[in-house]
This record gives C-alpha cells, structure tokens and sequence, in this order.
C-alpha cells in the first residue's frame, strides 16, 4: 500500500514539471515520467505463471474463479431471475408513493453509462486483435458468468450504504467489506480490505476512468482529423486540457447542463452504434455463420494466436471484466442510491449490466470485426483504430460519428469514475467539500496525462488499477456471500408465494 | 354522486380559475375538494452518479416548496371561503398522477386548467388536460 502512495505522490510531483517544459516535447516528457511507474504497477497486480506458450496472469484467475462460484452459488440467478429483473426494471414492483425517489431504471442507466464505453469499442478491438475470433466466445461466457457476481456486490452496496441526515446516500464495497465483514466478526479484516479498496478504486479511477478514455477519444479524433497530418496529432496535452477543462465544469464547477446533454446524448449514441452493427452484420449475414465457426473455433484451436486456446481465453476474460467491471466493485458505487427496502431487487436489476454490456454491446463489436476481417488486415492497428476501420469497410462516413460516440463516451464515462473515486478518496480523507475538490483537481490533471500517452503504458497501467479493485473486493464478497444468499432466498419465497406482487396499474380508459 | 371533486393545479393563472370553479362546485354539491400539485417527474430518465445520491433529499425539497408556496395558501385561502378542502403533492405524469389519485381517492369528477396552446404546441409539448381527457377513469371539466 505504501507502494501505491509513493507512486501517486511522484506521478503527481511529475505532472507540473513536466508541464513547464517546451510545448512540443510535453508529450513524450510525460510518457517518459509515467511509463516506467505504471509498469512497476503492471508487474505486481498482473503477476502471471506460464501456462504453456502464454502467460496466464494470476488475477483473471481470480476474477474467473469468482463469477463461476457465484454463478453455481446462487444457483444461475442469472437466468431464474433475468424475466423478473425486466418486471423491475420497468417499475412493475415499485411502489407508486416512491415516485420521485430515484428508480431501478436510473439506477441501472446510471451505472451503465459508466461502464458502456471505450470497454466496449476499443477493448474488444484489442482482444480479437490479438486473442483472435476466439477471444469473443470467452468474453461472452465471462459477461454471463460475470452476471451473478455483480448482482451480490450491488445487493451488498445498498444493504450496507450510509445514510446521511439530510437524505443524501453513500455506498460502495468500501462501505459493505468495514460494515459487513463487522458483522461476521472481522472488523479488523474489513477495515484493511475497504482501505484497500479505496486507494485501487482512486487509482482505476484515474487509469480506466480517466486516463484511458482520455488517451482513446484523442487517438480517435486524431485519427478522423487527418492522422498523421492532423494538426493535433503531436497536442495530446492541448487536447486532454481541453477535455480536462470541461469535465473540470462539470464535476467542479457543478454545470449540470454540461452533465445532462452528456447523459441524454450517450443513450442515443449507443443506439446508433448498435444500429449500425446490426446493419453491417445483416449486410454480411451469409458470412455470420463463418464468423460464429471462427469464433467458436477459435475459442479451443485458434491458429496463429500466441499461447492457443489459452491465449485467447485470456484475452476475452481479461476485456470482458474490463468493459463490464463485475467484481471490481465499481458498479456497487453508482447502484447504491436506489430507495428499497430490499436491497436485492437492486441486485437483480444489476445483473441486467454484464448482460447489455457485454453479452450485448461488446459482441456486437466483436461480430462486426470478425465479419469484417479487419483483424487480419489490422497491419499493428488496436483499440478503437481497428473497431473504426472495421465499420468504415461498410460506412464510409461511419469514424466520424464513431469519433463523436467514443468522445462522449469516454467524457460520460469519466463523470461516473471521477464520481466513484471522489467517493473512496472522502472515505479514506474525509467526508468534506474540500477533500472532494482536492480530488477532483487532481482527476482533471491525469486527464492531460492520459491524452499525452502512448497507448500501451496506458492500457497496461489502467487495466492492472481496475483489476486491483477486485482483490479487495472479492475477498470481501466470498465472506458475504451467505449474507446475500439469505436475502436472496427470503426474497424469492416472498415472490413465489405472493407476498410480494406486482402494484396493480389501472388500465381504464381504452 | 361521490362526494369528493379533484382538481389539478399547478400554480399558474388557469390552475388558479380550475381551483375556484372547482371550489363553487364543491360549495354547491357540499362535496370536499382535492387540490392535487403534480411535481413533473418520469422513472426512466438518466442521471449522473451525484443526482442520484442527492435524490431522496431533492424529493423533500420539491415537495415542501410545492406544499408552501402553491398547494397551502391555495388551500388556506379555499377554506376561508368555507370550502372543504385537501391538498396533495405527487411526483409523476401530471395526467397519469391525477388519474390514479381519482380511482385512489374515488373521486366523482376532476378539474383542470388548461394552458390555451395551438395546435403546434400541443404536438411539441403535449397538453396535460388533452392526455387526461382520454385516460381519465372519471368525467374531466377542461377550465378556460
């Protein structure tokens, strides 16, 4: 842990020194500050053993291992409960004299925006590039295992929340690991995990939430602006400062108009963006069976893919726990302000995110590279570059709305993870204005640094904090398990029996 | 004939005519009359992460600025005019709420303004008397 400080104390010693020097070497003097740190980190949380050819890293073991057992443990509440969670979603079960309180679809829109993102556009690009067709079966079976294991971490997160006396809520696996694991008799355990939990969640929430988003929505717009020749193309800094000073509006400022054409508009991009992918897999639907054979295929004897099977199940492991973040906690943060006097009704409604994110989204990316072939003809392009290339093979116009989409996702999705570092970096500081606002500075800086970055160190630096979240995390969950098993069983016989109904609408008028 | 007449109000000038037309009618037929605000609000809507947490308590606020300012006086004021008055908040669809407060509270008939928009508003905007004429469980009185 004291690792972790040093190194956020020396990135952010780094940032302004290396701010002064001259404009045009701001970008590689960043990089040069910052790589050699962030591969420090990589090495410790993707410690890997050789499994064969390939390296098999020991925390996607770890997350895997989870969503299997919480699959079996709640006995495939996945798909016994996925009709129900539709019910929920749509307020067939809420009570009207709770209109006004935030709902169930709020909740789940809410945190969704803060997962569907560049996960979905750029990662899956990067797991079919090098895991092969075969990485998409794997990141498929991860999103569904992937269901069961977010459904307990955000039962768990409104169970334990804090509430505040003016009504204002707080919750999150930093709540439930010090709050539920006293209840178990670790008190001393809890504490040190949501510390933990804490200080990763502030770190992934400065790689994964922000400076990764940063660094792919400039490649993007460099990329639609000319490339090489863009006149951006040597400005990552000047561009992250622009981004930087508007998510600045927003989360400091408090612009809420900013925030709201943001969470109106990225729905709407993400119907365009799976429109579009349906239309190009329609237009090729003689070669989806091919796709599906490749994929299929490629899952258990992949040709030309480093490490073989293996490889490739790494590769759709390792982006499916990236892109829909089951396990890490996050998600637990956002769905912590529903109003229910059962907690797991938000954790059923929940388990609808891996399931759009993933199942959904992130294969519908899949399919079109696939069916496209650009994977093959990538010729060393990765993340959002190939997704871009591959849609453009159909629509010629397509990078441009693809550059608008992965920019306001990337901006949507940094509002969310600048809300849930704020709220491990008040936990651990304190719960003040001034605490929130330190952090928040301090999130709009790494946005310049994220943008000024080469995309490796970045992509390496953000998986690896995200993935820390989870060790944390899911020592906590296995503890808790039985408390949300116990819940889920009241739950359930409730609903069986009738107890609990659905509130009659009134269907007059014709 | 039930003995309670629901009316919508919503703080403007036509509100403000439903309420008293409403009232002479209640005064007439010695039923009590129901002054119901209906706070604009719709479940499937998107927020960020700190609305959300802010939620419960921006509730309570609309809530209470709605009683003190629109629904209270307005109600007060009924009163000392010897009407037999209630008020009521709700979030929601202001025709959907007011329906259902109808077949809640078995009302015999609801009352409501209506704001005078043309035809091109209307398709834009909607109308809240237009909707609850057609969804209504009982009959609607369109106030000019």
């Amino acid at each position: 842990m004291k690792r972790f400080t040093a190194v956020w104390l020396a990135a952010l010693l780094w940032a302004p020194a290396a701010w002064a020097q001259e404009a045009s070497g701001v970008d590689e003097a960043i990089n040069a500050a910052i790589a050699p740190i962030s591969n420090a980190i990589v090495n410790v949380v993707f410690f890997a053993v050789p499994v064969g050819e390939a390296d098999l890293p020991l925390i996607v073991v770890w997350l895997v291992v989870a969503a299997a057992f919480a699959t079996l443990y709640f006995n495939f509440i996945s798909f016994r409960a996925f009709g129900h969670a539709v019910d929920l979603i749509k307020g067939d079960y809420s009570n009207p004299k709770d209109a006004g309180e935030v709902s169930h679809f709020q909740a789940l829109a809410t945190a969704l925006s803060g997962t569907v993102g560049l996960g979905n556009i750029a990662g899956v690009a990067i797991a079919v590039s090098i895991g092969g067709p075969g990485a998409t079966f794997w990141m498929i079976l991860a999103g569904l295992m992937g269901m069961s294991l977010k459904f307990a971490e955000c039962t768990l997160g409104v169970k334990y929340r804090n509430e505040y006396p003016d009504g204002t809520v707080s919750g999150g696996p930093m709540y439930y690991l010090s709050k539920g694991l006293a209840e178990k008799n670790m008190p001393g355990l809890g504490k040190v995990l949501a510390i933990f939990f804490a200080i990763c969640c502030i770190a992934g929430s400065l790689g994964g939430g922000n400076m990764f988003q940063a660094n792919q929505s400039f490649q993007q717009f460099v990329n639609v602006t000319g490339g090489e020749a863009s006149f951006m193309a040597d400005k990552g800094w000047l561009f992250g400062l622009i981004i930087a000073i508007l998510v600045g509006v927003v989360i400091i400022g408090g612009i809420k108009s900013i925030a709201k054409v943001t969470e109106k508009v990225v729905p709407f991009m993400a119907i365009i963006y799976c429109t579009a992918a349906l239309v190009i897999i329609l237009a090729h639907i003689t070669e989806v069976p091919a796709a599906f054979g490749a994929i299929i295929g490629g899952a258990f004897s992949p040709e030309g893919v480093a490490g073989g099977a293996i490889g490739a199940l790494i590769q759709g492991f390792k982006r499916a726990a990236f892109s829909n973040e089951a396990g890490v906690g996050s998600a637990a943060i956002a769905h912590s302000a529903v109003r229910t006097k059962e907690p797991i009704t938000e954790g059923l409604v929940a388990l609808h995110e891996p399931f759009i994110d993933t199942v959904v989204i992130c294969t519908m990316t899949a399919l079109v590279i696939v069916i496209t072939g650009t994977y093959q003809a990538g010729g060393g392009m990765s993340g959002v570059e190939l997704t871009s290339m591959s849609f453009e093979s159909v629509f010629s116009w397509f990078p441009y709305i693809l550059a608008v989409a992965v920019i306001l996702f990337a901006f949507s999705t940094m509002l969310s993870w600048s809300y849930y570092g704020a709220k491990c970096w008040t936990y651990l500081f304190g719960e003040n204005r001034t605490m929130d606002l330190i952090f928040k500075l301090i999130f709009c800086v790494f946005v310049v640094i994220g943008s000024s970055m080469n995309l490796g160190p970045v992509v390496d630096f953000s998986d690896s904090a995200i993935f820390a979240m989870a060790v944390a995390n899911i020592v906590g969950l296995y503890i808790l398990f039985p408390v949300v098993k116990k819940d889920l069983d009241s739950y359930w016989s409730r609903l069986k029996s009738g107890e609990i109904k659905k509130y009659t609408v009134d269907h007059v008028g014709t | 004939m039930s003995d309670i007449l629901l009316v919508g109000v919503d703080g403007s000038e036509a509100g403000a005519r439903a309420a008293a037309f409403a009232a002479e009618r209640a005064k007439e037929s010695q039923s009590r009359l129901l002054v119901a605000y209906v706070i604009e609000w719709s479940p499937y809507t998107f927020n960020t992460p700190q609305e959300n947490e802010e939620r419960h308590k921006r509730r309570e606020e609309e809530i209470s600025r709605a009683e003190t300012q629109i629904v209270q006086p307005l109600v007060a004021s009924l009163k000392s005019d010897g009407v037999d008055v209630e008020g009521a908040v709700r979030h929601g669809h202001a025709a959907e709420v007011l329906s259902q407060l109808a077949s809640e509270r078995q009302a015999g008939q609801i009352f409501i303004g209506r704001r005078g928009l043309s035809r091109l508003q209307t398709m834009l905007f909607g109308s809240v008397a237009g909707s609850l004429v057609q969804i209504s469980p009982v009959p609607v009185t369109v106030v000019p």
